[in-house]
């Protein structure tokens, strides 16, 4: 059936556009897709005792998302990646700024010693942190040279350790989108901004800022939803202490076996992503269609 | 601002050496740990944090370990392999959706894109009870397999990005002058399009490389890559050996991401 459209190429099914397409669709069709269908009815079925699954509809693996045990890792999840997000935010946006406006010829090199350790191990990365927060490591005796403590305390296998870890791997994410988006910006409107006595704050507030928002969007985006399902830093970092979403699901797979709960944890995470960017192409991917 | 001026040419007013002196503590929280962490693997004791002496013995010792060296091994047969197998799928793809608009582009090119944004943590898991439930035995071939899914996209959204910059009046000359499809896209599109897959190999690489949530789920006993084994040696302990393993993993990173954007940079001229 397709081959008989052979002849128009460009719009259409053809015989080599499906040859072009076929690999992609079966692989990301068999390893991707089904496997997310997969743990869809999974979610909604009941695991048996010694880790089987019977398929149903038992809506009450997303019901026990609200026993206060879990709620409590899912909020604070939720609350740690916020926080990850605003504090990237905060200190990613005057990096950004400072590339895309004072960095001058050295612009391309100060944006590369980003994302270096960007393409760094995330594993290598943590365990830098490991080192730094552990025992009686760099981050105590500094503390105790500089006076703020007497004898070292617990650093390591805290929320602050898991908030430390997070922001150093992730403020790559945020200032990439954000400089992307500064780098664009008209100067010209700053300079007709100040010539009609608008101040520094304003002009940053009123242009500047409303104008980089396509980036603090993305950069959000790309912080908060890998943060929220995060596994390996609150493992390293926060221990046992700081379980989040990503270890609850890591758990119920590997340890408890419970797979139908673990599922549904799995798929409230894929629709929190999608929410997210279906959220960012309706309201910033038109408006940067319409020119910025 | 002008475009090129001399970076502390601004710098006079207040808010301009505060952000200059904010942006230098930001790198030196970027870059701090990671020259500890170096520092540390040539220190002649086993602490990671107390300086005793300069030693090359937690390098020796980590080239003796075998264990390390077979998952390097399995590390780069891994790589290799995906980035290989992916490299060619998603540029099939990328042709594809440059190229054609079908009935279906629209599901393709989502699923292209879900596939780059899903949380590793939601791949691995769903992956990991895919492959229990065909019983498929985990191993090298599950890694590779699962390697290959989250590879194609960045692929193809690389190629495609090299494509639609393209000008397709070459490809059209050569078939006016008689050339078919298959020495058309030989002569002419492959290697106009070269830069772009070969970009996109190169990511494929690094993302095989440093994978670890995807492969944790579906590596199963039998097999160990690099990541997971570095992520057995933390759980195990902190030890020099570890910063040594660091420190090479960070200086072949530099040095590939240093080739890398001087072959591109070449390329582009």
């Amino acid at each position: 059936m397709a081959a008989q459209k052979g002849v128009d190429k460009g719009r259409g099914w053809s015989l080599g556009l499906a040859g072009l397409l076929a690999p992609a669709a079966f692989w990301l069709g068999v390893f991707f897709l089904v496997p997310l269908l997969l743990i869809l009815a999974y979610s909604f079925g009941t695991s048996g005792v010694y880790g089987g699954i019977t398929l149903g509809f038992n809506p009450e693996n997303y019901l026990k998302v609200f026993d206060p045990l879990y709620l409590q890792i899912i909020v604070r999840s939720t609350v740690i990646a916020l926080l990850n997000t605003l504090i990237c935010l905060a200190i990613g946006y005057p990096l950004a700024y400072f590339i895309a406006f004072r960095g001058g010829s050295w612009k391309t090199a100060l944006i590369l010693l980003v994302m270096i350790p960007f393409w760094t191990s995330l594993l290598v990365r943590a365990y830098a942190w490991v080192v730094i927060l552990g025992g009686n490591g760099l981050a105590n005796r500094t503390l105790q040279f500089l006076g703020i403590t007497d004898g070292p305390i617990t650093l390591i296998f805290t929320p602050q350790a898991v908030m430390m870890g997070l922001v150093y791997s992730y403020l790559p994410f945020m200032v990439l989108p954000l400089y992307a988006s500064l780098e664009k910006f008209d100067a010209r409107l700053k300079e007709a901004a100040q010539d009609l006595g608008a101040s520094r704050w304003q002009t940053f507030w009123r242009v500047t800022f409303p104008l980089s928002l396509p980036g603090v969007i993305a950069g959000s985006i790309l912080v908060f939803i890998p943060s929220a399902g995060e596994f390996v830093i609150p493992d390293l970092l926060g221990g046992s202490q700081t379980v989040m979403t990503g270890n609850l699901i890591q758990q119920q797979f590997l340890n408890a076996r419970d797979w139908a709960f673990g599922s549904a944890l799995a798929v409230m995470l894929a629709v929190l992503m999608l929410g997210a960017i279906l959220i960012y192409v309706r309201r910033i991917g038109t408006d940067r269609l319409e020119g910025v | 601002m002008v475009r090129g001026a001399p970076i502390l040419k601004r710098v006079g007013s207040l808010p301009d050496w505060a952000l200059l002196l904010f942006a230098g503590l930001v790198y030196l929280f970027l870059y701090a740990p990671i020259f500890v962490l170096m520092f540390f693997s040539f220190n002649s004791a086993r602490s990671t944090q107390v300086w005793e002496g300069f030693s090359l013995r937690w390098y020796a010792e980590l080239f003796r370990d075998q264990s390390v060296l077979d998952a390097f091994y399995t590390s780069m047969v891994v790589g290799v392999t995906a980035t290989a197998i992916s490299t060619v799928i998603g540029t099939l793809a990328a042709l594809a959706l440059a190229r054609h608009s079908f009935r279906g582009k629209t599901l393709a090119d989502s699923t292209i894109y879900a596939a780059t944004v899903m949380p590793e943590i939601v791949v691995g898991v769903s992956l990991l009870a895919f492959f229990v439930a065909v019983q498929f035995q985990l191993g090298i071939t599950t890694i590779i397999i699962a390697h290959v899914a989250f590879c194609i996209s960045f692929v193809t959204i690389v190629v495609r990005a090299r494509l639609s910059g393209m000008d397709r009046s070459l490809e059209e000359a050569a078939m006016d002058l008689g050339a078919d499809p298959p020495t058309t896209f030989m002569k002419i599109t492959l290697p106009l399009i070269l830069p772009g897959v070969m970009a996109g190999a190169l990511l494929a690489f690094t993302l095989s490389f440093d994978d670890f949530v995807i492969t944790f789920f579906v590596a199963g006993a039998g097999a160990s890559t690099l990541p997971l084994k570095i992520y057995s040696m933390i759980k195990f302990g902190v030890s020099p050996v570890i910063n040594a393993l660091s420190t090479v993993l960070l200086v072949a990173t530099l040095v590939c991401i240093l080739g890398g954007s001087r072959f591109f940079s070449r390329k582009e001229e």
